[in-house]
C-alpha cells in the first residue's frame, strides 16, 4: 500500500521533472535492474493514458451534443424520412402470407393439369382438341336400354367412360379408328347401329398418324357382307364435298361439309382440313367423298376456329393396314377394292353404310 | 445565398488539420455536413432519430480519435469512412436486436472498416469501466483527480478549490485517490 503510492510520487516527479538530477539517475537505474519495477511503470502510464483519453472522449461527447442541439432535427427526419408507399407496406406485411398462397396456387394448378391429361396431350398444342366423348356422366337413353333388353347379345353393365367411332376395315370384323380413342383403355366395346356390343381386341396401333386396327373376336358377331366403300389412296382435292357418319350421341348421326385444306393442324401433313360440323364422339369416323370413298378418319378440331376439323388422310390408314403383319393375324384383313356406293345418292350410300359403322366403346 | 457562396467549403484536408488543432468551427462545420446522409441511413432501416444520433455521434469520435492519433491517411473521403463506419455500427446493432438482414438499404459508396472498429471497440470497454471506477471512487477523489489528470488543473488551483491548508497535504490526497481508483479499475477488469 505504501509503495504503491512511493512509486506513484515517485514516476510522477520523473515525469514532471521535480526530482534532482541524482534521483532521476536512480529512477532510471532502477528500472534496468528491476524488471518487475519497470512493468509497473509502464503499467501507470498506460493508465494515465487511457484516464487522459477518456476525460478527452467525454469532453467531444459533451460538444458534440451541443452542435448537435443546435440541428433541427425534426425537418431533417421529415425530409430524408422515405414514406413508404401502400403497396410496400403491404408488400412487408404480407409477404409470407403471399410466398405461401402463390405456392399453394402453383402446386394445385400442376396437380390440377396432371389429373386433367393437359401435359399428355402436349403433342396437339393447346388448341387440338381430340374428338371422343367422355361418357362418364352421360346417362344411357332409353331407347338403347330396350334395345339391350331385346338383343341377344352380352351387354356390359357398366358405362364406358369415352366413346368415339370406328368403321370396318374388311367384312371379317377389321375396325379402324383413332389410337387416342382407344389409348390407355382396359377393354374396348364396339356398339353397331342396332344396339348390340361387341368385346374388340386391338390389333394395330399407330400413335403417329392417330390410328389404330380392333378385331371383333366375340363369337355372336357374324360375317358382314360385302363392304361397300372403298379407300382412297390419292389426295383430295380442296372444296370437294364430304360428308361423315359417327356416334357424337347414342345415335348414329350425318355430317356433311367441304374439304378446306390440304394439310392440318398447324401445317401437319398427315391430315386434311374441313369444314364440317364434329363433335366429341366423332372421332375416328369415316370421311367420305360424293363417290362413297373413305378418304379420311375424323381426328379433332381447332379449338379456337371455326369449322376447322381435321381427318387423317386414308393414304396413311392404308400405309398402316399395310405395315401390319397378316401372319400375326388370325383372319386376313382383306380390304374392298369394288366400290359400290358410286352411282347411288346420298341417303341411299348412307343406309347401305350404317351397318358398317359402329361406336367404339372405352372402359378404363 | 450569397453570404454562402463568398464562404468556401473546407476540404477534407482542411477539417483533419482543424481537428488536429482542436477547432470547435471544424468539428461544428464536419458534424452538420454529414448528419443528414447518416440520419437518411438510420430511419429508412428501421431506425430512430435517437439511433442516427448515437451512431453518428460514435462515428465521429472514431474518426476524431484516427486523426489525433496521428496515423490517418486519407486513402477515401471523410463522407465514404464515416459512412462506412455507420453502416457497419448499425448493422451490429441490428444483429443485437436480431432483426439482423444483410440487404439493408444503401445510398452511398462504403468499404471495409472493421480494424478500425475492433480498436475502437477495445477503448470503449476501457472507458466504461473508468466511468464505473470514477463513480465508485466518489467525492471528493473523482474531482481531484478528473481536475488534475483530465483537466491539468495545477495543484494551487485544486488546493485553493478543497480548501487544503498546504499543496503537501492535497497531494497526499490526490496520490491516495489516484492508487484508489487504479485498483477500483484493474479489480473491475
Amino acid at each position: 500500500m505504501k509503495s504503491e503510492i512511493d512509486l506513484i510520487k515517485r514516476i510522477e516527479a520523473y515525469y514532471s521533472h521535480e526530482m534532482t538530477a541524482e534521483e532521476a539517475l536512480a529512477f532510471e537505474e532502477d528500472r534496468k535492474t528491476n524488471s518487475a519495477l519497470d512493468h509497473k511503470v509502464i503499467a501507470h502510464l498506460d493508465f494515465l493514458k487511457t484516464l487522459k483519453s477518456f476525460g478527452e472522449v467525454n469532453a467531444l461527447r459533451v460538444a458534440l451534443n451541443q452542435i448537435h442541439d443546435e440541428l433541427d432535427v425534426d425537418s431533417l427526419t421529415e425530409e430524408y424520412k422515405e414514406t413508404p408507399t401502400l403497396l410496400s407496406v403491404l408488400w412487408v406485411r404480407y409477404r409470407k402470407n403471399l410466398a405461401v398462397a402463390a405456392t399453394v396456387a402453383i402446386f394445385m394448378t400442376l396437380i390440377t393439369l396432371f389429373s386433367t391429361g393437359q401435359f399428355n396431350s402436349s403433342e396437339h398444342g393447346s388448341n387440338y382438341s381430340e374428338l371422343k366423348r367422355d361418357m362418364e356422366n352421360i346417362k344411357r337413353s332409353q331407347t338403347a336400354l330396350i334395345r339391350n333388353i331385346n338383343s341377344t347379345s352380352k351387354q356390359p353393365k357398366d358405362i364406358s367412360q369415352y366413346s368415339g367411332t370406328g368403321f370396318i376395315l374388311s367384312a371379317n370384323g377389321y375396325l379402324v379408328t383413332n389410337y387416342h380413342v382407344i389409348k390407355d383403355a382396359d377393354s374396348v366395346y364396339v356398339q353397331n347401329n342396332k344396339g348390340e356390343s361387341f368385346k374388340v381386341e386391338t390389333v394395330y396401333v399407330d400413335p403417329e398418324f392417330d390410328i389404330a386396327v380392333l378385331h371383333i373376336k366375340d363369337t355372336t358377331f357374324k360375317h358382314l357382307a360385302t363392304v361397300p366403300y372403298t379407300f382412297k389412296k390419292s389426295n383430295s382435292d380442296l372444296g370437294e364435298d364430304v360428308y361423315t357418319i359417327g356416334y357424337p350421341k347414342d345415335d348414329v348421326v350425318y355430317g356433311k361439309g367441304y374439304l378446306s385444306s390440304s394439310t392440318g393442324f398447324a401445317g401437319d401433313s398427315i391430315a386434311y382440313q374441313i369444314s364440317i360440323p364434329v363433335n366429341p364422339g366423332n372421332s375416328g369416323g369415316p370421311l367420305m367423298d360424293s363417290k362413297g370413298n373413305v378418304i379420311g378418319i375424323v381426328s379433332g378440331k381447332q379449338t379456337q376456329a371455326d369449322g376447322a376439323a381435321f381427318a387423317v388422310k386414308s393414304d396413311y390408314l392404308m400405309r398402316a393396314v399395310n405395315s401390319i403383319s397378316q401372319d400375326s393375324l388370325t383372319q386376313k384383313i382383306s380390304v374392298n377394292k369394288r366400290n359400290t356406293l358410286a352411282g347411288l345418292n346420298r341417303t341411299q350410300q348412307i343406309k347401305k353404310m350404317q351397318d358398317y359403322i359402329f361406336m367404339v366403346k372405352v372402359y378404363n | 445565398m450569397s453570404r454562402k457562396i463568398n464562404h468556401s467549403i473546407p476540404t477534407d484536408n482542411e477539417i483533419i488539420l482543424g481537428i488536429l488543432n482542436n477547432s470547435s468551427s471544424t468539428l461544428q462545420y464536419l458534424y452538420k455536413a454529414y448528419y443528414p446522409m447518416i440520419l437518411q441511413l438510420i430511419i429508412n432501416n428501421n431506425g430512430s432519430e435517437h439511433d442516427a444520433k448515437d451512431i453518428y455521434q460514435e462515428s465521429i469520435i472514431i474518426l476524431h480519435d484516427k486523426i489525433k492519433s496521428g496515423d490517418f491517411e486519407l486513402t477515401s473521403k471523410l463522407k465514404t469512412f464515416l459512412y462506412s463506419v455507420c453502416r457497419r455500427l448499425w448493422l451490429k446493432k441490428l444483429s443485437h436486436k436480431s432483426r439482423f438482414s444483410e440487404n439493408i438499404k444503401d445510398y452511398e459508396d462504403h468499404f471495409e472498416v472493421e480494424p478500425d472498429l475492433a480498436q475502437h471497440e477495445e477503448k470503449d470497454q476501457q472507458f466504461v469501466l473508468m466511468n464505473s471506477a470514477l463513480t465508485q471512487l466518489g467525492e471528493p477523489c473523482k474531482t481531484i483527480i478528473e481536475d488534475f489528470y483530465i483537466h491539468s488543473k495545477s495543484m494551487q488551483d485544486i488546493c485553493e478549490k478543497f480548501g487544503y491548508t498546504n499543496s503537501d497535504n492535497a497531494k497526499t490526497q490526490k496520490y491516495k485517490c489516484l492508487q484508489r481508483l487504479k485498483k477500483l479499475f484493474f479489480n473491475l477488469k
